[in-house]
């Protein structure tokens, strides 16, 4: 690892706690993600991951705790002030979030239109770029109605990778889609890393792919962190929860451990 | 005697919904606010506009253009109808012309397009705010008001007056027609309008639609924004649009009325 201990981590949540009206969702969640490292968020469905997620780009607000993003905290910013947090840190949504009333081309143009200002062929270039990135150069003018529940996930991403941002927050990146274009979503998540050192949060169940990708790895269940590290300590842990859910018999069996 | 729990549950559910009423009002007028500021910042959205210009004044001209035809023909008939019994036959152009001018023009034409538009404000973005896409728009470090709100203000608030202007010449070419077949010519029927419908009534009248544009807008953005809970979420959110925009309009009718009244 270069990443000294003492650098300031590229996200910072601690003792994030979130309520919608009585349900917990997280409670004392502590967690650090370095600059530059892939991050998987494992966790059983329901868990919180995509609140937890959320909480990264200040979509939502922890009720108590403090969420910092290179050390600066952005638990009670403005809207008008997270915007520049928001530019350099691009989200998947798990649903696509594409804009229904726009095509697909539209959608990918979207944040670049609002943040750069580029020519009309620059513009065209630079979105056939990151739709030939997910792999769909050929759907630039269809409306996301025409398009699967997998290809909309591939637009969100290239809509996500249009603006080069310097955070990357993945909501389950390869769920319904098929192993090839899975992996295919893997190498990218993996090469943005490495060649423009991309920092990534992945929100996932896919444990192929979170091998595949992660640095490092954290178990998300009641509201925090019951586990994290490194792929490998991951692989060999001795907690009974991490190795059920590696083991790959997820939910069922957490709440069999539970109550054991 | 009602057992203590009863009204205990009974107080509560008033005080909640109290609350819950005051929170709406509030987030009403926070968004009002809001959207005002929006307009001043980078990336004013004048292309959307256009868009929603042509959504909601273009498209409403023909449910516009039926309901005032309609209501100029009943009103010239009743009032023929009733003129006749006194011997004021020769009034009916002035009585039609007053009654579309300042009331029926503006408050009709605000009933139909809030209805319409309003719903449909609510319905497309409520459905944005339960598919996560109104949370893309932020997570993308654009502001949701000023992409969505803004433009669908501006449009309804600078649409409904010339929908207006339309009902008013249409509703009263509604009642030359039976004007004409009850022997009124066209000549009179002209005459007497323009002589007992003035200029100010004829502004007072349009005046009162830009308020009721801005009211339909933000009653329907400010719903559509704090839809919760889905598909259904969005249902109740347009109900609730299509009612509160509705009484917003008759209310505030009543009391712009009356300010009009004194300073004109
Ligand atoms: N806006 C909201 N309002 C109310 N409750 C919410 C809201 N968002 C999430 N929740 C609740 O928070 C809990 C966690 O939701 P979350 O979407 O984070 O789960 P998840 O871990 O992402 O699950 P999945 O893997 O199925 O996506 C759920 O029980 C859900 O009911
Ligand atoms: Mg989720």
């Amino acid at each position: 690892m270069s990443d000294l201990a003492n650098d300031v981590p590229a996200i910072e949540m601690h003792k994030v706690c979130k309520a919608f009206g009585r349900k917990t969702v997280l409670l004392n969640l502590d967690l650090a993600i370095r600059s530059g490292e892939t991050y998987a968020i494992l966790g059983g469905s329901g868990s919180g991951k995509s609140v937890c997620l959320k909480h990264m780009n200040g979509l939502l607000r922890p009720d108590s705790g403090h969420v910092r993003i290179d050390g600066v905290d952005i638990t009670h910013l403005s809207e008008s002030a997270l915007i520049d947090v928001r530019k350099s840190c691009g989200m998947l949504f798990q649903s696509g979030a594409l804009f229904d009333s726009l095509s697909v081309f539209e959608n990918v143009a979207y944040p670049l239109r609002e943040h750069l200002k580029l020519s009309k062929a620059e513009l065209a270039e630079r979105v056939k770029e990151c739709l030939a990135a997910v792999g769909l150069s050929s759907s630039q003018s269809l409306m996301p109605s025409e398009l699967s529940g997998g290809m909309r996930k591939r637009v969100g991403l290239a809509r996500v990778i249009a603006l080069q941002p310097k955070t990357i927050l993945y909501d389950e990146p390869t769920t319904g889609l098929d192993p090839g274009n899975s992996r295919r979503i893997g190498k990218l998540i993996r090469s943005l890393q490495e060649r423009l050192r991309v920092t990534s949060v992945v929100v996932t169940h896919d444990l192929e792919l979170c091998f595949a990708i992660a640095d490092r790895i954290g178990l998300l269940k009641d509201g925090a962190m019951v586990s994290s590290g490194s792929v490998g300590e991951m692989r060999d842990s001795t907690h009974p929860v991490v190795r059920a859910f590696l083991r790959g018999d997820q939910d069922a069996s957490l709440d069999e451990i539970e109550s054991s | 005697m009602i057992p203590q729990a009863k009204v205990e549950v009974r107080v509560e559910r008033v005080g909640s919904g109290a609350l819950d009423g005051l929170r709406r009002l509030g987030d009403f007028c926070l968004l009002c606010v809001r959207t005002w500021r929006s307009a001043f910042r980078r990336h004013f959205p004048v292309r959307e506009c256009l868009v929603q210009i042509e959504s909601v004044g273009v498209r409403s001209l023909v449910i516009v253009g039926i309901t005032s035809l309609f209501t100029g023909l009943v009103l010239a008939l009743q009032t023929v109808d009733s003129l006749t019994r006194f011997g004021a036959k020769p009034y009916t152009g002035s009585l039609v012309g007053l009654a579309i001018v300042l009331e029926m023009g503006p408050v009709l034409t605000a009933l139909m397009v809030g209805g319409r538009v309003g719903a449909g404000i609510t319905a497309e973005i409520g459905s944005m705010v339960v598919t996560e896409q109104v949370d893309a728009i932020r997570a993308m470090g654009a502001d949701p008001i000023q992409k969505l709100v803004l433009p669908r203000m501006l449009a309804v608030t600078l649409s409904l007056p010339l929908l207006t202007i339309l009902a008013d010449i249409i509703g009263i070419l509604g009642g030359l027609l039976i004007a004409l077949q009850h022997g009124i010519t066209r000549h009179f029927y002209f005459q007497t309008i323009f002589s007992s419908v003035t200029l100010d009534d004829f502004i007072s009248g349009v005046a009162k639609t830009f308020v009721f544009g801005w009211l339909i807008a933000m009653v329907a953005c400010s719903n559509a924004l704090a839809t919760r809970g889905g598909t259904v979420g969005v249902g109740h959110a347009t109900k609730r649009t299509v009612v509160i925009a509705s009484i917003s309009v008759l209310i505030s009718d009543f009391f712009l009325t009356k300010i009009l009244l004194t300073i004109l």
